[in-house]
């Protein structure tokens, strides 16, 4: 019996995809859905405009991890921009800084008309960037590197000052009288991140405490924050540095017990919602789909009519403070995946 | 072993399983008690250096982080006594909740539907891991790692095809969410400790991983194809339907814990899952699986899952910079293995 009965396994594939098929056909939900999505786009108005310069071929190539929903927002800001400005738009990304040199050096020779890169291991793309702009290629970064884009040759900058967001949020914090915070860091080496909270430190008048947690293992991003806030009752206040961190926060602050606000950098959907339904504190958006749209219309306008924004200052698209009141109205620009 | 008369050179020769063992050996024979000391000892560490790795609540919390590996490391440890590795179950558990998230959203079903449909989606991908497999006979190693890539790719492709975002949409309030979230996220208090219902299913999978490794013929087979796949097939067992089953029951758990995740957190990042086999390897091998096969347990399992829980949450009850995890679990690894090495010689030698 060393062979298997193919014939069974055949009949067992098939009756695999009848079940699925029937499953399919069989029980729906009146509610949520799909189809609630399309009746809400069907009301949207849909309208695309144009201009009549050359098809240039812009590149955007940044550090973002696969699955990254904050890179995603970025993208499509830049694709948007594209459409209006009629470019070919090209994306890659890879969170190695070796590899996402590599991609710059691809771009470079294939002789795109514009560049967008985000320097967040800006040692490793200096050269890269550097040859880009011999070139003649313009280049704008975007997001992280302000400190270093006008040294290696770049346009400009567009992003948040990570440091400043968190000096906001530090602010925002004593406003609301807290006295401990926790500073969860779902990437353990993330410059960004570091920067963040120690940005929340500096002007947070209570204690900051940093806990690091796996980022992509989300029951073990609730348990350690769990167990971190079981063993200091004292932490009135969480700050998660990434939307989707929020949520999970919030459910760990309930199985723990505590009461502390939970509060996060970035938007998304269901950050919107809690927002206003008051489960989360506040949140500090960068605007991550201004990032990708200026970019785009930048390069565009330095290419049409040789401008630049921003003055060789970087031109910051955050840190905005969200909180209930303004959630209602920014909630369905968070649904459909552009805040 | 055949039935030949004793030989008469004066010694008494008896067979080997019908030697009496007193039940100190049986207990040192068992693959689990290298994993059961250190568990012990990493419990006392942790109660010594954090004062709230004791409380109750805590309790709760350190089970909840042992289950969600311990789910996964039951059938992985299944699965390597019988001589294999699975390198894609960490993603293959993003994949299940992916499915169903997207399968009820997309076709605006009943949330049991996509449950369902996950299930035999998943269930396939677990049959095509075991059935390559054992047409290819290619190293499980380079099989699974294909499965892994290509599961990883699926994910993050599908995903932004199907959705338009690299994560789900929230089906939290389609019909059936509550009941499904009743079934595999909910949690109850016992005396205010509150516990998660992952902590059942991980018993209740140890319990049944037992009886079959330990009370059915399937067990023997697992073992069986572990030690040596040919000799096994001499006598009869049936190797490659063993292995795709073993597929099968990764794979099945897989849906289980892709269910939780799911549940618990009604929106799904599609990146995430990938580094999570090599814990529920670790989880195994801690609790005292052989790499090459043949030997382990799912009890072992548990008590590596364990470990694993109470190591990654006590640092943080103790207040540690984690930096440091996981030099500790690499050193944890590396004493339990060679622990279990060691006691094993040593049942050997007093045989």
């Amino acid at each position: 019996m060393t062979r298997l009965r193919t014939g069974g396994v055949r009949a067992a594939v098939g009756a695999v995809l009848a079940l699925a098929l029937t499953a399919a056909l069989a029980g729906c939900s009146s509610t949520g859905g799909k189809r609630a999505e399309d009746a809400r786009k069907a009301a949207e108005a849909q309208g695309r405009a144009a201009v009549d310069t050359p098809r240039w071929t812009f590149a955007m190539v940044t550090h973002s991890g696969d699955g990254d929903t904050f890179w995603d927002i970025v993208q499509k800001g830049a694709k948007q921009a594209a459409a209006k400005d009629n470019i070919n738009f090209l994306y890659a990304h890879n969170d190695e800084a070796q590899q996402q040199a590599q991609l710059i050096d691809s771009y470079v020779a294939k002789g795109v008309d514009g560049l967008i890169v985000t320097l967040a291991k800006p040692d490793a793309m200096k050269a890269a960037v550097e040859k880009a702009v011999k070139a003649g290629i313009p280049v704008i970064t975007v997001n992280s590197g302000a400190e270093q884009s006008k040294a290696y040759g770049a346009l400009t900058h567009i992003g948040q000052d990570e440091t400043v967001a968190g000096e906001a949020v530090g602010e925002e914090l004593d406003k609301r009288g807290k006295k401990k915070a926790l500073c969860v860091l779902h990437e353990q080496g993330n410059v960004g991140h570091e920067q963040r909270c120690a940005g929340v430190k500096k002007t947070f008048d209570g204690e900051l405490v940093n806990l690091y947690v796996d980022g992509t293992n989300m029951p073990d991003v609730k348990a350690s924050i769990e167990a971190k806030l079981q063993s200091d009752k004292a932490v009135d206040a969480v700050v998660t540095l990434g939307a989707p961190f929020a949520d999970t926060a919030v459910q760990a602050a309930k199985s723990a017990g505590s009461k502390a606000e939970v509060d996060t950098f970035d938007l998304n959907a269901k950050v919107a919602s809690a927002l206003e339904a008051g489960t989360l504190g506040f949140a500090v958006d960068q605007q991550p789909y201004l990032q990708g749209y200026e970019a785009v219309d930048l390069l565009w306008l330095y290419r049409y009519n040789a401008d630049v924004l921003g003055g060789g200052k970087p031109v910051l698209t955050g840190p905005q403070i969200i909180t209930k009141d303004q959630a209602a109205a920014l909630k369905q620009y968070a649904d459909r995946g552009t805040r | 072993m055949s039935s030949t008369a004793p030989p008469s050179d004066g010694v008494d020769h008896v067979d080997e399983r019908l030697l009496r063992t007193t039940p100190l050996k049986k207990l040192l024979a068992r693959p689990e008690l290298g994993s059961v000391v250190g568990a012990i000892a990493v419990f006392a560490f942790f109660a010594v250096v954090a004062d709230s790795f004791l409380k109750p609540s805590s309790l709760g919390t350190v089970l909840y982080a042992a289950s969600t590996i311990g789910i996964m490391a039951v059938p992985v440890a299944l699965l390597m006594i019988g001589g294999e590795f699975d390198l894609s179950a960490g993603v293959l558990v993003t994949s299940s909740a992916l499915v169903s998230s997207m399968f009820s959203y997309q076709m605006t079903a009943n949330v049991w539907v996509g449950v369902g449909v996950s299930l035999l989606v998943t269930l396939a991908i677990g049959a095509f891991n075991g059935f390559m497999l054992t047409r290819t006979k290619l190293p499980s190693f380079i099989i699974t790692l294909g499965t892994f890539l290509m599961l990883t790719g699926l994910n993050l492709g599908l995903t932004k095809l199907i959705s338009g975002t690299v994560s789900t949409k929230s089906i939290a309030d389609m019909e059936g969410f509550p009941s499904a979230k009743k079934l595999f996220a909910s949690e109850w208090t016992i005396g205010g400790v509150e516990f998660k219902v992952t902590i059942l299913w991980w018993l209740a999978l140890v319990a049944l991983a037992t009886w079959i490794l330990l009370r059915t013929r399937f067990g023997n087979w697992i073992f069986a194809v572990g030690g040596g796949a040919d000799a096994a097939r001499a006598v009869g067992v049936p190797v490659y339907r063993t292995k795709i089953g073993l597929y099968m029951g990764v794979a099945f758990c897989a849906w289980i814990s892709g269910q939780h995740l799911l549940f618990s957190f009604d929106v799904v990042q599609s990146g995430e899952g990938v580094g999570n086999e090599l814990i529920y390897i670790i989880a195994a091998v801690i609790g005292g699986c052989l790499i090459t096969g043949g030997y382990g347990s799912a009890i072992g399992s548990a008590v590596g899952a364990l470990i694993f829980g109470m190591t990654s949450k006590g640092i943080v009850y103790a207040e540690w910079n984690p930096d440091w995890f996981k030099f500790f679990l690499g050193a944890m690894l590396l004493l339990a293995t060679l622990l279990n090495a060691w006691i094993r010689k040593r049942v050997e030698a007093t045989k």
